[in-house]
């Protein structure tokens, strides 16, 4: 469980969250908002990426003001920008990268790698050097990336942002598919169908937190 | 394509080498290169590496593509030497840079990075007790070499962008916006190594 209490952050004195306190448990999460209404920064706290300046952030019990490696193995992360993820020049060695440190053989690491770029259709690229991708492909090559390390959570946040409609909906579905946890922040509203709950940020509160339909309501008249 | 020599799938003795042979074997060479007497032995050099690249398969697309930029370079080089110490002189100037620059480029072309990374976070080791992190390193030169298509992907966009607005002229105008660009590039970087748990 995720667990916020209180929580508040500013950035020098530009205050961007304030008064949150939630529990969240469910295995789909949505999270929308304005540009700058703080959900960016919200989904960098649930893994420590951003350690709150009040109150504190919990996962399972963990705090991540102390635990922020403890945590970060267990919560993965997807950024807007595939490119700004892809850290290593070819794509098998850029999964193979995230289990640098996991004790597992080369040998192991190998027959991990060749399985994970199998499940994600990235088989044919397993050389190939990472900036030839589609749009799409990269986004899929850093889930990959992330999903190897086999996290119990994954936050994204608006990883379908910079897509076309295909490379979108491969993403989107890819993440429906998951049996993680996932707590999703994106401005492409459709993909918070049969979501369980989703939150709406504005100025830095949380100001709707209900089932989809009721909430994008929400959202839709805020925007007004 | 690639303007770094990107690893080049294939099975080759020179790709299945072990890839800290291949860098001391390159050590070695650009050694030799610097000794090379005269423009036979140069000449020879240069054929010995063409050779070379023909024995790991790399299609001569590829090969030129990884040599051309050189070539330029040594055509400035050489001509500058022409004038100041002859004609000789010059041939084993020009040759030795293009030797030196293929010769590299083969053993990344037929190298997995990771391998290389591995070589220098082993070489690297000796050097913990003055407090040196090998892998540090190795990950600094990974992204390095990541760097090069990503920040020249971002060239193309600012300049775009400049065409679009119909702004031409002018070096400021042209590298604020990119430093800007790549310095937000590496912002997120370093927020994508944290969430891998690098650094951990």
């Amino acid at each position: 469980m995720i667990r916020l209490d209180d929580v508040g952050h500013a950035y020098g004195d530009r205050t961007v969250l304030r008064d949150v306190s939630l529990r969240l448990t469910e295995a789909r999460v949505g999270v929308i908002g304005a540009n700058g209404s703080g959900k960016s920064t919200f989904a960098r706290l649930l893994n420590g990426l951003v350690v709150p300046t009040t109150g504190r952030v919990t996962v399972d019990g963990l705090d991540t003001r102390t635990k922020g490696r403890e945590i970060r193995r267990r919560v993965g992360f997807c950024f807007t920008n595939p490119d700004a993820q892809i850290v290593l020049p070819t794509v098998a060695e850029d999964v193979a990268f995230s289990l640098r440190r996991s004790g597992l053989s080369r040998a192991e690491i190998a027959a991990k790698v060749t399985d994970t770029l199998r499940r994600f259709d990235l088989s044919d690229f397993a050389d190939a050097s990472a900036h030839l991708l589609s749009g799409g492909q990269k986004q899929l090559l850093a889930l990959a990336a992330i999903l190897i390390m086999e996290p119990s959570i994954l936050v994204c946040d608006e990883p379908t942002t910079l897509l076309d409609l295909r490379n979108a909906s491969m993403v989107s579905e890819l993440l429906a598919s998951l049996p993680q946890r996932v707590v999703l922040v994106t401005h492409h509203l459709h993909l918070l169908d049969g979501f369980d709950r989703v939150l709406v940020f504005d100025q830095g509160r949380v100001v709707c937190d209900a089932a989809p339909s009721t909430a994008i309501d929400h959202y839709r008249r805020l925007m007004r | 394509m690639s303007a770094l020599g990107v690893y080049l799938p294939g099975d080759s003795p020179l790709h299945r080498a072990p890839a800290g042979a291949k860098l001391l074997g390159l050590t070695l060479a650009e050694a030799g290169a610097v000794l090379l007497p005269g423009p036979w032995s140069v000449g020879a050099a240069l054929a010995v590496v063409a050779g070379l690249y023909a024995f790991a398969r790399v299609p001569f697309r590829v090969a030129w593509a990884q040599t051309r930029p050189i070539l330029l370079i040594a055509l400035l080089v050489g001509g500058f030497q022409m004038f100041g110490a002859g004609v000789d002189r010059a041939l084993v100037v020009a040759g030795q840079l293009v030797l030196s620059v293929s010769l590299a480029g083969l053993v990344t072309l037929t190298t997995r990075s990771a391998d290389l990374l591995d070589v220098i976070e082993r070489g690297c080791r000796p050097l913990r007790f003055v407090g040196v992190d090998g892998a540090r390193v190795a990950l600094v030169l990974a992204l390095a070499i990541r760097a090069v298509p990503v920040v020249a992907a971002l060239t193309q966009e600012v300049r775009e962008a400049q065409r679009a607005r119909g702004v031409t002229g002018g070096l400021t105008a042209f590298a604020v916006p990119l430093l800007v660009r790549t310095l937000r590039y590496a912002d997120n970087l370093g927020e994508a190594l944290a969430a891998r748990g690098v650094d951990d």
